[in-house]
């Protein structure tokens, strides 16, 4: 009775503390709102868009070019070679870049929270093996393992069918599917092999619970927080690994009449000695902050998750 | 501790035969050697194509194939590279190129870390001192920042500002851009060198400093808190002498080894800014080669890459039972 006094504030939910947590990063709470606006900004592509994706402004005045136009009136980001509107094609790149990074990062933790989880549970060769190959393959960089892998996929036909074209954007999807799942499984790994010898995973197992409900039900939401952690990450990975990609020219397809941002930053950098800067800056810019937004979530949520942790004192 | 090293440097070997083999098959797969070759040379009659399948033994199954490759490469090691194949474009030898490529990079490389990891661990020091401060918050954001930008992009802003931008501001360019040396410099010119250097260097020490500040900083932060820092005190020792030998020294174990492992993400980091930059390093090299599907150029670049790879894991656990105590060896 007199317990429960003054106590009202620490009664709250784990839910509710996780979210108070959240809301106290500042950085993610700005990070998220800005995140929304750029959903916004894509989910609604045909209001927020000026021009399409592969549409040429034609200026007022004839006789002059309408490609490398600075920013101005018409085209609020300025044009490309090819003169078209840099904005508009921002918010093309944007949807399509965060369709990859999205879809890659779920595709990634279901196949990563599976293995890992197997892994964890089970332990033995499965698990040796399992930890050796992912080792070597994070140690590698990513770049050189990225083009190897890549060509590899691409050159076994009977995979085609399946894969995709290796420019496609289900082929990019499968490659970060591929690099992205392994941090996932360990970590998964990690946080099951803690848990399973804890007090309350035993006696669901004395009460006859299956393996297959010991994870759903016991381990996965107990290890929630360092899943959606490395989720955000894998989101980021993508969406940097598609725009590395495209930049040497390894890309998805610019022919389709798609573009990503990684597409729109290469071709920034044909532009940079002619010093047409505005199509440099604001492709730039926009990838970094997505890369900026996705990560703060992501820290804010590791705080969210993790009351032990020590952050700023 | 000889015994450790030594059996986990016998472990090596085996790791690095298989993980050569596998690179071996993606390679062949992946850039179909063959194809590359008469991509490369369009005037290639059958027999030269079948000369080159054959020094390169393109033919039969993987292991046969394997092996042969192997026997020529570790031959080409004591003989300067004389015994590996030549490149397929131009049938130049692969060894001098390779060798002034990795000469270029460890030079970009050497600088860029020494650099990062001093800047980085005193940053880390700096803000861990006064957790939750000013300088504590500015050093974890600025590190975050700087990790969330992709060297790439950092690269063409770099270069649009100091070369580009600067010269339309000022007249005079600040920096060059591009390359070791500028086109047609004949000879060694020290200076020259280190100012095509700074852009490069700087924007591969940027990331490390990004990494290296964030370790530190938790790394240190948890042995502030620990039990033994009170004792330390309590014991009358100096702030001072608490300070650098009980807990830098201890929160440098959990950092050296997450280093060690993390120079696969170095590597990489060189790879994309010597590309951006023109610097003839090995990133520049491996594009080169990759995109020319040139298959003798680039096992060799392969095995340095996974050489380096595994020796710096084996390094990381060498150093971390070395630096730890607590570690047991056997």
């Amino acid at each position: 009775m007199i317990a429960t006094e003054g106590l009202t504030l620490d009664s709250l939910s784990p839910r509710q503390m996780a979210r108070r947590r959240y809301f106290k990063h500042k950085g993610a709470l700005v990070s998220s709102v800005v995140m929304a606006i750029m959903v916004l900004f894509v989910l609604f592509s045909p209001l927020t868009t000026r021009y399409g994706v592969n549409e040429a402004i034609f200026k007022a005045e004839p006789g002059h070019p309408n490609s490398y136009l600075s920013p101005r009136s018409e085209a609020w980001f300025g044009t490309d070679d090819i003169g078209r509107d840099i904005y508009s094609r921002m918010i093309f790149g944007l949807k399509v870049s965060l369709i990859i990074g999205i879809s890659a990062a779920i595709f990634a933790t279901i196949v990563g929270v599976t293995v890992g989880s197997i892994a964890g549970l089970r332990g033995g060769r499965f698990d040796d093996l399992l930890m050796r190959v992912t080792d070597i393959f994070l140690a590698f960089p990513f770049l050189v393992a990225l083009l190897v892998v890549r060509n590899f996929l691409g050159e076994l036909d009977f995979l085609t069918p399946i894969v995709g074209e290796r420019t496609s954007i289900r082929f990019i999807i499968l490659l970060f599917v591929i690099f992205g799942w392994m941090g996932i499984a360990r970590l998964v790994r990690g946080s099951v092999l803690a848990l399973k010898e804890r007090e309350f995973i035993e006696a669901a197992r004395a009460l006859g619970a299956s393996n297959f409900r010991i994870v759903f039900r016991h381990l996965l939401p107990n290890s929630i927080g360092p899943i959606l952690v490395a989720l955000t990450n894998t989101v980021v990975g993508a969406i940097i690994g598609e725009a590395t990609l495209s930049f040497f020219g390894f890309g998805p397809d610019a022919g389709s009449g798609d573009t990503s941002l990684g597409l729109l930053v290469s071709a920034s950098r044909r532009a940079v000695t002619a010093g047409f800067w505005w199509m440099v800056v604001f492709p730039c810019t926009l990838l970094i902050l997505v890369a900026l937004c996705v990560n703060f979530i992501g820290d804010g949520l590791r705080d969210a998750t993790d009351p032990k942790l020590v952050h700023g004192g | 501790m000889a015994r450790f090293v030594l059996r986990r440097l016998l472990w090596a070997i085996p790791t690095l035969l298989l993980v050569t083999f596998l690179v071996y098959v993606a390679i062949r797969i992946g850039t179909n050697p063959s194809e590359a070759y008469q991509r490369s040379n369009p005037r290639a009659n059958a027999a030269k194509i079948k000369e080159y399948e054959e020094l390169n033994n393109l033919r039969g199954n993987y292991i046969n194939s394997y092996w042969g490759w192997l026997r020529g490469f570790l031959q080409g090691l004591f003989d300067g590279g004389e015994s590996w194949q030549r490149s397929i474009k131009g049938r130049r030898e692969v060894w001098p190129e390779m060798k002034d490529a990795m000469a270029n990079s460890l030079r970009l490389g050497l600088a860029a870390s020494f650099i990062g990891v001093t800047v980085g661990l005193g940053l880390g020091i700096f803000a861990a001192l006064r957790p939750g401060g000013l300088r504590d918050t500015a050093v974890n954001t600025g590190a975050f920042v700087a990790f969330s930008i992709p060297p790439y992009v950092s690269a063409i802003l770099a270069q649009l500002l100091f070369a580009v931008m600067w010269s339309r501001w000022f007249g005079h360019t600040l920096l060059p851009t591009s390359g070791v040396y500028p086109a047609g410099h004949q000879g060694f010119d020290l200076w020259l060198m280190v100012k095509h250097m700074i852009l490069p260097v700087s924007i591969v020490a940027i990331q490390i400093i990004a990494v290296y500040a964030r370790y530190m900083r938790a790394s240190l932060l948890e042995v502030l808190n620990s039990d033994y820092m009170r004792t330390a005190r309590a014991k009358g020792i100096s702030e001072r002498r608490v300070l650098m030998n009980h807990a830098v020294r201890n929160s440098m174990i959990p950092v050296v080894t997450v280093a060690a492992i993390d120079i696969g993400a170095i590597l990489g980091g060189l790879i994309i800014t010597e590309r951006v930059f023109s610097y003839p390093g090995m990133g520049d090299f491996f594009l080169t080669a990759f995109d020319n599907g040139d298959f003798p150029q680039l096992m060799p670049f392969m095995v340095v890459i996974v050489t380096t790879v595994i020796m710096f894991n084996l390094l990381a656990d060498v150093s971390y039972a070395w630096l730890d105590p607590r570690i047991r060896l056997d």
